[in-house]
């Protein structure tokens, strides 16, 4: 093996293939992104590479963090969490008006995005730590869906709708997953369709349950709030099947698709690159996603397998949501393409669940040293 | 815990959980396959729809207004024309903050307070993509200004084009009419987007909005790239408009703009006809609103000070005032005679009067023996009385019918009030009252019920001048229509020989005879009241203007071979032959000889403070300073905590 003669062995160790295959989803972003600014670097394309190529170093920092570590971090992670979340939501209420972001001076953190990653990680973590026979009982249930619903009903305070949904959504599919009784989910859904309908009147603000009316029928509002997903079905329709080349977009570039470089910025890529683009994009991040449930699946510990597939599913529900949004199959609301669109946080929680799949994947492999023996 | 259940507990959970991976995995690759699907349907299945989408987003269709066809006169001089035209408006769909763009229009246009005003209004009751005009008519620094500052101004849509010009301004307002923005009325009724342009105008008033379809022409359009907040990128492509088509008038520009200009200060009208086609030369209505200002949109002040003014200058007097056309009716009254078949020769005998029952007719002198001849020439009405009850209502009507009074005419003009000619059947439909001797005699004069207006009288004098049943004509190009009046030319020819007489013999208006060689007017002049005054007193310069009698004159010229027929009426001028006749007299001498008529109206126009414009110029200045005059206050009401509290001690 002359390839590992030459690499120092925890270089070659690295899944080479998924770092490859981010340096490819991120640099078509940053190509799509580069468009949108009417060819031009600045103000998006440039800071968008260098931070991706920041943060995909983090990733490869992080894997080589143990798992046991993310094991003993996860409910501390989720408490401290928390707490940012609390500390934010008291701050908006002094300040007299909402925020999302703590300021620490030199950085601006927004909680409820670490909320994602530890909401997956301390309901896997309680699940590891249940006997297995107390899955199934009250005692395995009600923990989990205090887990879920703090940090859920602090996010949708802010308000934010979207992030709520994919915290909400993390912890159910580790319940799920943990083997929490089918029935449960089942009622869970009837329920549901019973409560969305009261929580559009009564719950969300108005300019949420707006978004969701429209959403039902964009058409009604073709000037105001629908005319971000009528614009955007346009752009998308509009590209054909391979666009209308690289920097001839209209629709992107004389400002009718808004938030064109980020939320929408799936619809800024399709007008130019057509349905293969688009389904080229679509299919490297299912390789992503796949390549995260196996590692799931790989993983002998309960711990592992819970994470590493909450994980995947929070950069499924990231691509899935924004894209059922730029198709018009689901409401604004604000959900980032993750690695495409242009803003840090998205792009920041997405590389670090990769860096916690990468090590849990280190932990499932035999020691390098065992494997060359062999 | 012991081992082998723990063992069996962790294999049974691994099992759910590939189990349940693997649903999850299923339902995430069943998502994204719905996406992919997703995807193709929109671009693949309805691509064509949304290409067709994005293209009408980008792409800006501006209609460009097309040049309006020109009116000119019977030798091709333009009465109403085109002129570059540099105009701002704003798009009120496309205004974000309607209070900034307008302060710095304002800035930028120096626009008074008053148009702000007007156009912050406009802007609050307007919706969509209704244009709300700003600045017309601009230099090309101020346009300039805007134009490089577009990209700051959304909603501001500078353009450059062509603007309606009338270079006689007031003195052809009633002849042509105006044009104007559409209204919304308009455009939801028409749903043309061509009204919705920048600069375009249709016809409001007159000829210019009788004539519309002619005058219109085909829009031109531009393609323009667009941004979403309508900031154009490139041209695309551009069809040039179709110009409307030039409409000829029959009218002697010249002629025109004289006779506005010569009567004066005066209420009054002036038309002039030429007594072989039928041909409209002149038709004047002073004072008059300038076209050009009311093109442009008018100011409230500007509408203030004109529809305040007792002259009227709104009003279109040749068409639409009426007026009793007293002695000027008693031509169609000797026609009636002649037509019945009295001899011209026979007499009537003038003491002064006519008695009717226990009523008496005055007459205004005692002519004693009077023919036809004398009878027109010296204005007897014992004679016309005599006349008009031998002849009978019924054969006066006709006579006057036959004459153009009572008519309409086939004139493209929005409207025409045709008067009154009374018969014993329109009385009894009108009033439901009989028809009596006394109603004759008044008719048989002019008086009572008669009503006409000028332009009328212009064709009763052109019929008379010519011996034919003439119909006005105003459009070059309109068929000459001319049959002869069942009256022998030769008796014609008395009855103008009697007209001949009351300008060039001892009649009553002599002193406007023509200064020229050879040619003689012909003429009737006639005098009207306005109210009734007891005892036959007329209403002269002792009364208030406005119940001062109306002056009126109609005439030919000249006298053996009539080429021209003239009409003027000077609203409470107090005569005829002082007021109207003077004016009738220039207006032929125009025709005849222009120098010497220019020198007579600039002798009257240094008397009366300017020309036209000059005068106009200073009347709205006057207005605007009584106006914007502070209004003195009254003796200050005393504050009530200033009033002294009332001294104690009263019971």
């Amino acid at each position: 093996m002359r390839l590992g003669e030459l690499i120092p062995a925890p270089i070659a160790q690295l899944p080479w293939h998924i770092l490859f295959l981010i340096l490819a989803i991120g640099g078509f972003g940053t190509v799509v992104l580069f468009s949108a600014a009417g060819g031009s670097f600045t103000p998006w394309a440039w800071s968008q590479g260098i931070r991706l190529l920041v943060f995909l170093g983090l990733a490869v920092v992080l894997s080589w963090v143990p798992m046991r570590f993310w094991e003993k971090l996860a409910l501390p992670g989720y408490g401290i969490t928390l707490a940012a979340l609390v500390a934010v939501e008291l701050l908006g209420a002094v300040k007299g008006g909402s925020q999302r972001w703590l300021d620490l001076g030199f950085i601006r953190l927004q909680p409820s995005e670490f909320m994602k990653l530890f909401m997956v990680l301390a309901a896997a973590r309680f699940y590891a730590m249940l006997p297995g026979a107390e899955v199934r009982r009250f005692g395995g249930i009600w923990p989990a869906v205090g887990l879920i619903a703090m940090p859920a009903a602090l996010v949708m305070l802010q308000p934010d709708l979207g992030t709520a949904l994919m915290i909400t959504g993390g912890g159910i599919v580790i319940m799920f997953l943990a083997g929490v009784p089918l029935r449960l989910f089942i009622g869970g859904a009837l329920g549901l369709a019973l409560f969305v309908p009261i929580a559009v009147n009564y719950i969300l603000h108005d300019y949420q349950r707006n978004r969701v009316l429209i959403f039902m029928n964009p058409e009604a509002d073709p000037l105001g709030t629908g005319y971000h997903i009528s614009q955007s079905k346009i752009a998308i329709g509009s590209g054909g099947l391979f666009g209308k080349g690289f920097l001839q977009g209209t629709q992107s570039h004389l400002d009718y698709l808004p938030e064109g470089h980020t939320d929408f910025v799936f619809a800024t890529m399709a007008e130019e690159w057509g349905l293969a683009g688009g389904v080229l994009l679509i299919l490297a991040f299912m390789l992503l996603i796949r390549w995260g449930m196996n590692v799931a699946a790989r993983s002998p510990a309960r711990f592992g397998r819970l994470a590493a597939a909450g994980l995947a599913t929070t950069i499924f529900f990231y691509v899935a949501i924004n894209l059922l949004m730029v198709m018009g199959f689901a409401p604004v609301v604000g959900i980032p393409l993750p690695l495409v669109s242009f803003g840090g946080s998205a792009q920041m929680t997405v590389l670090i669940c990769v860096g916690v799949l990468m090590s849990i994947d280190r932990a499932s492999r035999p020691k390098p040293g065992f494997r060359r023996l062999i | 815990m012991s081992g082998p259940i723990r063992q069996v507990t962790e294999a049974a959970q691994a099992f759910t959980f590939s189990r349940r991976a693997f649903a999850l995995s299923a339902g995430q690759i069943g998502v994204g396959a719905l996406l992919a699907g997703r995807m193709a349907w929109l671009s693949v299945a309805e691509n064509e729809r949304y290409k067709l989408l994005s293209e009408s987003n980008r792409v800006n269709l501006t209609l460009i207004p097309p040049r309006r066809g020109w009116i000119v006169d019977r030798a091709g001089h333009a009465i109403a024309n085109n002129r570059t035209d540099f105009r701002i408006d704003l798009i009120p769909e496309r205004v974000e903050d309607a209070a900034r763009v307008l302060a710095d229009l304002a800035r930028l246009l120096k626009l008074d307070p008053s148009e702000v005003e007007r156009i912050t209004k406009e802007l609050e009751r307007a919706r969509g993509l209704q244009p709300v005009p700003v600045a017309e008519n601009l230099d090309w620094d101020r346009y300039a200004a805007v134009v490089v500052r577009q990209p700051e101004l959304p909603g501001v849509a500078p353009t450059q084009g062509y603007a309606r010009n009338y270079p006689a301004g007031a003195a052809v307002a009633h002849l042509v009419g105006y044009v104007g923005t559409p209204s919304a009325e308009q455009y939801k009724e028409s749903k043309d987007p061509l009204y919705l342009a920048p600069g375009f105008k249709l016809g409001k008033d007159g000829l210019e909005k009788a004539l519309e379809p002619k005058l219109r022409g085909t829009p031109g359009a531009r393609r323009v790239e667009v941004t979403a907040r309508g900031r154009p990128v490139r041209d695309l492509d551009t069809r040039r408009d179709v110009p409307g088509q030039t409409v000829k008038l029959t009218i002697d520009a010249g002629l025109q703009e004289y006779a506005a200009r010569r009567l004066g200060n005066e209420s009054g009208s002036a038309v002039v006809i030429d007594a072989r086609t039928g041909g409209i030369l002149a038709m004047a209505s002073m004072p008059a609103y300038d076209p050009n200002s009311f093109s442009d949109g008018i100011s409230r002040l500007e509408w203030g000070m004109l529809s305040e003014d007792d002259h009227l200058p709104l009003t279109n007097k040749v068409l639409q005032g009426l007026y009793p056309p007293g002695s000027t009716f008693k031509p169609a009254t000797a026609i009636a005679a002649l037509r019945a078949g009295i001899d011209p020769e026979r007499t009537v005998y003038c003491n002064g009067g006519y008695q009717l029952g226990n009523r008496f007719f005055r007459c205004l002198g005692r002519h004693g023996s009077v023919n036809l001849h004398r009878a027109i020439a010296k204005s007897c009405n014992t004679y016309f009385y005599t006349m008009g009850r031998d002849v009978g209502m019924d054969g006066v009507a006709a006579a006057a019918r036959q004459l153009g009074l009572g008519a309409e005419y086939p004139l493209p003009f929005p409207s025409q009030r045709y008067g009154t000619i009374p018969d014993p059947a329109w009385k009894l439909r009108k009033y439901k009252e009989s028809w009596r001797p006394a109603d004759t005699l008044n008719a048989s004069i002019g008086q009572g019920y008669i009503l006409a207006s000028p332009l009328q009288l212009a064709v009763q004098a052109s019929r008379i001048a010519s011996g034919r049943e003439l119909m006005p004509r105003i459009l070059a190009d309109a068929p000459i229509v001319g049959p002869m009046l069942d009256v022998p030319q030769e008796r014609m020819a008395m009855i103008r020989s009697g007209m001949d007489e009351v300008v060039n013999g001892a009649g009553t208006a002599v002193r406007s005879r023509l200064q020229l060689d050879g040619i003689r007017m012909g003429g009737k002049t006639g005098t009207a009241q306005v109210r009734r005054i007891a005892g036959g007193a007329r209403g002269g310069l002792n009364v208030p203007w406005k119940y001062r009698d109306h002056g009126l004159f109609i005439g030919f010229a000249p006298v053996e071979n009539p080429l021209y027929a003239v009409a003027v009426v000077i609203e409470h001028g107090m005569s005829g032959s002082g007021a109207a006749a003077p004016v009738a007299r220039d207006l032929l001498t125009y025709l005849f000889d222009r120098p010497k008529a220019m020198e007579t109206l600039e002798a009257f126009e240094k008397q009366w403070g300017g020309d036209l414009n000059a005068r106009m110029a200073a009347k709205a200045e006057a207005y605007r300073l009584v106006r914007q005059a502070p209004i003195p206050i009254a003796t200050p009401s005393p504050h009530p905590e200033a009033t002294p509290p009332a001294a104690g001690g009263r019971e």
